[in-house]
């Protein structure tokens, strides 16, 4: 077996029996970042040099029998984490030059645990986006092409592009991620691998370029859903430099794992059947529920009345919220100044944000700072806030008679490079499903279980109740383990 | 509700982003688009609910109010555009704001 084809768990299985070093699995991901990268996209920095000494320093602490829960296990760290001494760009022109003196808590708290990094993965700009078009450091490649089509390049999902493209392509064993509206699951979903947002303040923000702060939450992407619960176990815990980070203990996920479905209750909300959504995926999600029914569980009908209201409000809480945010690209403090030779303070500050950032970008602030202007901050913004509070009152209503929800993950499969790039409110729909478990602050994985007509993965998504991920990791497996998925894609490491 | 060109001019101004003339058209068409989407909002009955601010507790955890931080100007001036100062630049440089 080539190294790069370990899943994570197997990897450490590996390491411990002395079946292979952390430098070998290293260099084998290294070197199948310098053979793909420059097709696929998927590293904006890719850190050789470091990575190999840290895997040595991880080979000499396993030799000395000091091992760390990941130790040794190279992995890729979304460019949204600062990572102390090592360029961290959030996809952006802003950031193009930044370079933080500090560490991320999850990144930090990956490192405690062993873990190895290979580089910083690539991103929609400032994780605006689902499907990786809009970073400045150009566009992320699919792994996977359409079988009747193998030309068309498909975009990996976004915002997590990178993280997703570089786990399905054998370019890591799992990678960090973040989820403001589905940027953890869409592009796991889109890439055949599986991806967790956990419960808003399970990991903490603090070190994470901030987009939305009351939505935005990291999480891992890995080839198992067992891989994600491994990685969320050392990515997640208490910080007390992020003021929402939750003072909850951090369960054993692996653990959880493999406790079967047998007696759950699981929620099939009806407003996720959307009108034109392709058949494959109603009959997907149709199989997955016969899965979990076949291995014990029973599978009752619910109601979300307010479903099809998530996205509007997403699209003024998530641009509010990054209006505010995004304030503190200035030119003055760090990052990208542009200015004229007579430009006064605001001029600087114009002329900075119009060159550093992107056309979504803009939108999106723009949008925000309308909706939060005075005269409109009730009709918009409050009415959102109001909206949301209805949208969480119907999951709170639901996990009174279920376990756990399961819906698709993405009204599609990846699409190609070049489609739904006209109008932002089409390439908005990406995240219907998704939304939700963000605006309730509710757990969300997405498991591979299937292909479609044309060869191309397709997920199912399990949401949870608030910090019972253990459930949810439950149901993704028995999911995983039924759909027994094999499929790989056309590029990759080791081939 | 639709935007006029004064209005985006006015947005942009507020979010301090440089619109360039031939920019203006096709930002102000994008955001009507999504503001015209947003607007069904406005169909939902939202009497007597409390909104929800925050994603996660309900109330924010307090701290003690002690310094946990500083004498860190080095790293804190490492990325600066344009440092003034002393020998290595000991604060930000900005365009004259008093005259």
């Amino acid at each position: 077996m080539h190294p790069t084809d370990f899943s994570l768990r197997g990897a450490i299985e590996a390491l411990n029996e002395g079946l292979i070093s952390s430098v070998e699995l290293t260099r084998a991901h290294l070197d199948g970042i310098e053979k793909l990268n420059p097709r696929l996209n998927a590293y904006i920095t890719v850190m050789a040099e470091q990575a190999l000494a840290q895997a040595r320093a991880s080979d000499a602490r396993r030799a000395e029998g000091v091992a760390g829960p990941l130790e040794g296990v190279p992995l890729a760290i979304k460019d949204l984490f600062c990572t102390a001494g090592t360029l961290t760009t959030a996809g952006s022109r802003i950031l193009g030059n930044f370079v933080p003196p500090y560490e991320s808590t999850v990144s930090a708290n990956l490192l405690r645990d062993g873990a190895v990094f290979l580089g910083k993965v690539n991103l929609d700009e400032f994780a605006m986006g689902s499907s990786n078009t809009t970073s400045a450091f150009g566009p992320v490649e699919n792994p996977w092409s359409r079988a009747n089509d193998p030309d068309t390049r498909l975009v990996p999902g976004g915002s997590s592009g990178g993280s997703a493209a570089a786990v399905a392509a054998r370019l890591a064993l799992g990678a960090t991620a973040t989820d403001t509206g589905g940027s953890i699951r869409q592009p796991a979903a889109f890439c055949g691998i599986a991806g967790i947002k956990p419960t808003y303040g399970r990991c903490s923000r603090w070190g994470v370029v901030a987009f939305a702060s009351s939505l935005d939450q990291a999480g891992p992407v890995a080839r198992t859903v067992e891989d994600c619960a491994i990685l969320l176990k050392s990515m997640a815990g208490f910080d007390p430099k992020d003021s929402t980070s939750a003072d909850v203990p951090v369960p054993d996920f692996a653990a959880a794992c493999a406790r079967g479905v047998k007696g759950l209750r699981i929620g099939v909300p009806k407003e996720y059947r959307l009108e034109g959504m392709p058949a494959e995926i109603g009959a997907l999600w149709e199989q997955g529920l016969q899965w979990l029914r076949d291995q014990g569980a029973e599978t009752v009908e619910i109601s979300l009345p307010h479903t099809k209201y998530a996205l509007p409000t997403y699209y003024i809480v998530a641009p509010a919220e990054a209006s505010s945010n995004l304030a503190r690209y200035d030119g003055v403090r760090f990052g990208l100044r542009e200015a004229a030779k007579d430009s006064d303070l605001k001029d600087l500050y114009e002329r900075t944000r119009a060159a550093g950032f992107g056309p979504e970008v803009k939108r999106r602030i723009m949008i925000g700072t309308y909706v939060l202007s005075a005269g409109y901050y009730d009709a918009y913004y409050l009415k959102a806030q109001k909206i949301r509070a209805l949208i969480k009152r119907d999951f709170d209503d639901a996990f009174r008679t279920v376990d756990a929800i399961v819906t698709p993950a993405t009204p599609s499969a990846a699409f190609g490079m070049d489609e739904k790039q006209d109008d932002p409110v089409t390439m908005y729909l990406n995240d219907v499903f998704t939304v939700t478990a963000n605006l309730a602050g509710l757990p969300g994985l997405a498991v591979p279980a299937g292909l479609d007509r044309q060869g191309l993965p397709l997920g199912l998504q399990v949401i949870g109740r608030a910090f019972d991920e253990e459930t949810v990791f439950a149901v993704g497996a028995a999911i995983e383990t039924a759909a027994d998925f094999r499929a790989v894609p056309t590029l990759r490491a080791g081939v | 509700m639709s935007l006029d060109t004064a209005t985006v001019r006015r947005i942009a101004s507020l979010a301090r982003i440089r619109l360039e003339e031939e920019e203006v058209g096709r930002m102000q068409a994008e955001l009507n688009g999504i503001l015209g989407w947003i607007e069904q909002l406005q169909a939902v009955p939202t009497d007597g609910v409390e909104p929800m601010a925050g994603g996660g507790a309900v109330s924010l955890r307090m701290r003690d109010d002690l310094v946990t931080d500083g004498g860190i100007p080095e790293k804190i001036l490492a990325n600066a555009p344009d440092r003034q100062g002393g020998e290595g630049g000991e604060y930000f440089g900005v365009p004259k704001v008093v005259e």
